[in-house]
């Protein structure tokens, strides 16, 4: 047994972490009431940026650095649009998509065929003779940072002032901005760590979980992110949650192959895409609970009068 | 006004298509006339032209519906596709003798098999209040994925070296040329119909009317009892309409089989010829036309400079960026004020 869980339970928590850092990110944006669609152009972003960084001989922290700042960048091209001018936030989120995996697709040429060696997993002496520690103890330290950065942002959100602000400005930024907080510079903070987070996740794909570029490696991981933002009903431990059902949805189809059951490949590939449109329904069906867990102005334009 | 922030935000793209060019290492004047000028120049190029706007313009007419009604389609890619699979079937099947019939009954199927893609998204948000965005984004993925399974299995071409193509539809299955050596069709005369009819339904009817009322203000539209949840199905089953149907006609035109990628992009293309647009039937035509050129102009650039088709890509989201950014600008006024 312990054969065929060690890879399932290795696959889903790798398979998982791209989500859990863009998702984190978008998390905290979306907590500040800013909608940002954009997260697979933020990604794609990261992505090539990482790789092009790690292709030029640069460590892996490097790279993972270069592509937290390009998300960053991506995040700010968002934030112009949709807080500085406040317009539409589905339109400028669904802007930066389009942007991104452009840009991405046209640098990321340079690197067809070139590989990078993967970021290395750690390897503790005597984890693997306990029950699953090559599973818990054995991963890439991204994996591990992105757990430690979900407790960061549990912490954040909920223990500090500064997160109760960012909170308050979501459900009510009138209110807010009547105590005397600044709604729109809060709001560009949060929506640059989204943009910074999406950039890290996207990193993590090009460095850590195919060693060569993918043109739209992303795949729909951004998208899946927000889905699992809505799914955790904008909590950040129930988003880990999530992110590993949909890691281990993305490896069981690995799994079912080896286990000679005969699905095309194909049917198999849209798993992933089935199983978010199933989770959405299922967290939809009750309005109540969305009302109460979503931020109250959540993709709603803020103009600040003076 | 109206034609103010495309053109203004078509101006700063070009604009900033010059460094852009530099950076990439190449000649901006020599690389944008042949960006935007060489595709045009010769009778193939205009015949290029409308049969890459022909689609364009009918995606983008279904999403200027969705979007006028606030309802946040883009999963036209996934329609798009799932309307080619349906008529193939029918072209593949029937394609061979002589039937005048199975062109517009592969027609009736493209429309169809796109209302049924759209209907999965509006059925999930009218009865378990899910978000057209993220059902409709996730079904694209899906129907890239059928096709790709179709074309590599049941419907693959026997004869076809087990590339992942169907075998070319029959003469009575694929629109005829207009011109001889050209490869424009009567199908752009089907387009320019729709374009009439979504006229007719945006600018000058009661459920063009109720469409906008909902999507500007759907508490008036409450108070006066228009159903939004039926304006949400007919919106997207309009779109899902004339995806499908430029599925068909991509199908049944310049592609004559299905393959594996039908589309380059046509349904994303698409949300940004609605907007450049203004969501207006006349204007989406304009848009169509100036979209279909950054296409031609990315393959034109593509053969005779090597710079991959990305290029084009790169600038529909720059032209994207600023017309949302040059919409703001040009319906307020700056003011510069110390705090």
């Amino acid at each position: 047994m312990e054969h065929l869980l060690v890879p399932l339970l290795s696959g889903m928590l790798v398979a998982a972490t791209p989500l859990i850092l863009a998702g984190l990110g978008e998390l905290v944006t979306e907590r500040s009431g800013v909608l940002n669609l954009g997260v697979e152009g933020m990604m794609l972003a990261g992505a090539v940026t990482a790789f092009g960084v790690a292709v030029a001989g640069f460590p892996a922290w490097v790279a993972a650095l270069a592509a937290v700042a390009s998300g960053l960048t991506a995040a700010a091209l968002f934030a112009l649009l949709a807080l500085g001018l406040a317009v539409n936030q589905y339109a400028a989120g669904l802007a930066l998509t389009i942007l991104g995996s452009g840009v991405a697709a046209l640098t990321g040429r340079h690197f067809a065929g070139s590989t990078v060696s993967l970021i290395p997993r750690l390897h503790l002496a005597g984890a693997s003779s306990l029950p699953l520690g090559q599973v818990l103890l054995g991963q890439d330290p991204m994996v591990y940072l992105a757990l430690l950065l979900a407790g960061l942002v549990w912490w954040f959100l909920y223990r500090t002032r500064a997160g109760l602000v960012v909170r308050a400005v979501g459900e009510d930024p009138h209110a807010a901005l009547a105590i005397g907080y600044p709604v729109l510079r809060i709001r560009w903070f949060a929506t640059l760590f989204g943009g910074g987070m999406a950039g890290l996740g996207g990193a993590y794909l090009s460095l850590a979980y195919t060693p060569l570029w993918v043109e739209d490696m992303t795949a729909g991981r951004g998208w899946i992110s927000l889905v699992l933002v809505v799914f955790a009903g904008w909590r950040p431990w129930r988003l880990v949650f999530g992110a590993w059902l949909f890691g281990g949805v993305t490896v069981a189809q690995l799994f079912v192959q080896t286990f000679g059951l005969r699905l095309p490949s194909e049917v198999l590939s849209a798993l992933p895409y089935v199983a978010t449109i199933v989770v959405l329904v299922a967290m939809s069906r009750n309005p109540a609970s969305l009302r109460i867990n979503a931020p109250v102005s959540l993709a709603q334009p803020f103009m600040q009068e003076h | 006004m109206v034609l103010g922030a495309p053109l203004l935000a078509l101006a700063l793209t070009l604009l900033l298509g010059v460094p852009l060019l530099l950076l990439a290492g190449l000649s901006p004047m020599a690389t944008l006339r042949i960006f935007f000028l060489e595709p045009l120049n010769s009778a193939n190029g205009l015949s290029e032209w409308l049969l890459k706007a022909s689609p364009l313009v009918l995606i983008g007419l279904g999403l200027a519906v969705c979007y006028r009604a606030n309802v946040w389609n883009i999963g036209a890619e996934g329609m798009f596709t799932a309307g080619a699979i349906c008529a193939g079937w029918l072209g593949l099947r029937y394609g061979d003798g002589v039937h005048p019939w199975v062109l517009a009954a592969m027609m009736v199927a493209g429309v169809l098999g796109g209302m049924a893609w759209a209907a999965i998204p509006a059925f999930l948000k009218v009865f378990a209040n899910t978000s057209e965005i993220l059902v409709s984004l996730m079904l694209n993925y899906v129907a890239q994925l059928l096709l790709a399974w179709l074309v590599n299995g049941p419907m693959q071409d026997p004869q076809g070296m087990n590339l992942p193509q169907t075998a070319l539809f029959g003469p009575s299955a694929t629109f005829s040329a207009l011109l001889p050596g050209l490869r424009l069709n009567a199908s752009i005369f089907i387009t320019a119909a729709c374009v009439v009819l979504g006229w007719l339904l945006l600018q000058r009817s009661f459920l063009g009317f109720r469409l906008s009322v909902v999507g500007l203000q759907p508490a008036a539209a409450r108070y006066a009892g228009y159903s939004r949840n039926r304006i949400t199905w007919f919106a997207l089953l309009v779109s899902g309409a004339t995806a499908g149907l430029a599925g068909m006609m991509e199908a049944a035109g310049p592609l004559g089989q299905l393959t594996a990628s039908i589309s380059p992009g046509y349904g994303f293309a698409a949300i940004i010829v609605a907007f450049v647009g203004r969501l207006h039937p006349v204007g989406v035509v304009l848009g169509g036309l100036l979209l279909s050129v950054l296409y031609l102009g990315g393959e034109a650039v593509q053969m005779t400079l090597n710079v991959p088709a990305a290029l084009s890509h790169c600038f529909q989201g720059i032209l994207l960026f600023f017309l949302l950014g040059a919409d703001v600008l040009i319906g307020h006024r700056i003011v510069l004020r110390r705090s």
